[in-house]
């Protein structure tokens, strides 16, 4: 077992200086994850589950706790990297899938799938060679390829998304509700990738809407439960 | 336990950073414009700075382009032949670092071109300063330039007086990368354009930005902008730079007070 992630004692709130107000995300929370597996957070709405994804891949700051990551070079604390180190992760070993693109007037959808691939090194044709194939797994048409995504539907911006997402295999993912409202080919699409990278190790976090979507790749889960709401502090 | 978690020094980026700004001050009579500001870039980094007007970000920018000394401050670039602090340079090893390893495009075209010369002219004039003399190799580098910039090249020969707005920066932008400087400064560079014109100069500068790895920093008080553009985000109010972080961090979870109110107050 390779380990990629051990979590101590994370905590995240949010002070509110406008309200004098501290918010409570979550407070102690543990757990560790080898290559190749597969982790669900389970929990009602609002209890903190993409929070937590944010916070270990530092669009959160966190207020207290570890995260440490396994690199090849040794481990690394997440939760007081510097902001360059966070950057090098993210470009080579991190990924994090949102349902929702963001996407970039006048850039054409096979380029943003590409884009990862380029920042990696990868040759022009062939990056957009590999984009085009991605496309066409999530089922996004051929005439929309060359297209710019800011004028497609919302279930096709998001094929796009997940094909940009998941052009370029990462160490680990986080996987924000990938599933939601997309059809039932893309869908397939995507838990059959995802499946590809759990078997080449790319361990795994993930909040589902409906985890049945993705039932036979959970190996554990952890379910978050809320802490107390909020507390007014002196800020 | 208010504070969030201090960050420790890197460990996996194991390149120095290519612009090094340290304790950099400046006043101007009774203004304090800036106090104690320093900066790290990274090589094929894009540094955001945020902050209202008189927070002092253009002047931070214009320090970095030698265009004026701080009472204190240290200031280097990691860049072969180059030591000690810049800002120690006389005027004539200033213009000639200016010329060859800086770009820079100002929000007003007429701060960075001579409005009555032709554009090509505008982009050959860089070349000249670093003695280039050949008339075929400054045409075809112009060229290539104003093609980088995505300019119409039908269009070279036209004064940047008879130009759109969004053409003038283009004509900038190419005069700045004609040299392929090893910095890239960007102060306001899409304000006061349209929308739409705004996205495609941002686009182009996103595309240089991708095609050749140029480290930028880029000054403007348009949050969507440095949204779009930046890796990091310097916060600064008054002089001071009050917070910094990933682009995404200050966004979503901006910490101190003020960025708070700043993002908050984004449409």
């Amino acid at each position: 077992m390779t380990p990629v992630l051990q979590v101590q004692n994370l905590c995240k709130h949010f002070e509110m200086h406008h309200l004098g107000q501290r918010l409570m995300a979550f407070d102690g929370i543990s757990f560790a994850l080898n290559a190749g597996e597969f982790l669900l957070l389970r929990g009602p709405n609002g209890v903190g589950k993409s929070t937590l994804l944010r916070t270990l891949y530092r669009s959160y700051l966190p207020r207290a706790g570890h995260i440490w990551y396994h690199t090849t070079e040794g481990r690394i604390d997440l939760a007081r990297a510097a902001d360059v180190d966070i950057s090098l992760l993210r470009r080579r070993e991190i990924g994090f899938v949102t349902q929702f693109l963001i996407a970039r007037p006048r850039v054409a959808a096979e380029d943003i799938v590409a884009e990862p691939l380029r920042r990696a090194g990868v040759a022009a044709a062939d990056a957009l060679k590999e984009a085009r194939r991605w496309l066409e797994e999530f089922g996004v048409k051929r005439d929309l390829w060359r297209a710019y995504p800011t004028t497609f539907s919302g279930g096709e911006q998001q094929k796009v998304n997940l094909a940009r997402a998941l052009i370029l295999p990462q160490r680990l993912l986080l996987l924000d509700e990938p599933t939601a409202s997309l059809d039932v080919g893309a869908r397939a699409a995507l838990v059959r990738r995802l499946g590809d990278l759990k078997a080449q190790g790319v361990a795994m976090i993930g909040v589902f809407h409906h985890p049945g979507d993705v039932a036979d790749l959970i190996d554990r889960d952890i379910e978050l439960t809320t802490s107390e709401v909020s507390e007014d502090v002196a800020l | 336990m208010t504070q969030a978690l201090s960050l420790l020094p890197p460990q996996l980026m194991t390149t120095p950073p290519l612009l090094t700004m340290t304790g950099v001050s400046r006043r101007y009579g009774d203004v304090v414009a800036l106090q104690d500001v320093s900066a790290l870039v990274y090589p094929g980094e894009v540094l955001g700075i945020v902050g209202e007007s008189g927070s002092g970000k253009s002047t931070l920018l214009r320090m970095m382009n030698l265009e004026d000394t701080p009472d204190t401050g240290d200031y280097r670039l990691a860049l072969p032949d180059l030591d000690g602090n810049l800002f120690g340079l006389d005027r004539f090893a200033r213009r000639m670092l200016c010329a060859t390893r800086i770009g820079i495009v100002y929000q007003n075209p007429h701060q960075g071109l001579l409005m009555q010369h032709t554009s090509s002219g505008n982009v050959a004039e860089r070349l000249l300063i670093a003695g280039e003399r050949s008339f075929a190799n400054l045409r075809a580098r112009g060229r290539t330039a104003l093609e980088a910039s995505e300019f119409p090249l039908d269009r070279m020969d036209a004064r940047p007086i008879e130009l759109s707005g969004g053409m003038q920066q283009r004509v900038q932008l190419a005069k700045a990368i004609a040299l392929e400087p090893a910095l890239l400064l960007l102060d306001e560079p899409t304000t006061g354009l349209d929308v739409s014109v705004q996205a495609l100069v941002l686009d182009t500068l996103k595309r240089l930005q991708r095609d050749r790895a140029i480290t930028m920093v880029i000054v403007s008080h348009d949050l969507g902008v440095i949204r779009t553009m930046a890796d990091r985000v310097m916060v600064m109010r008054r002089g001071r730079v009050v917070e910094q972080g990933l682009s995404d961090q200050i966004f979503q979870d901006p910490q101190h007070e003020y960025t708070q109110q700043l993002v908050h107050a984004k449409l």
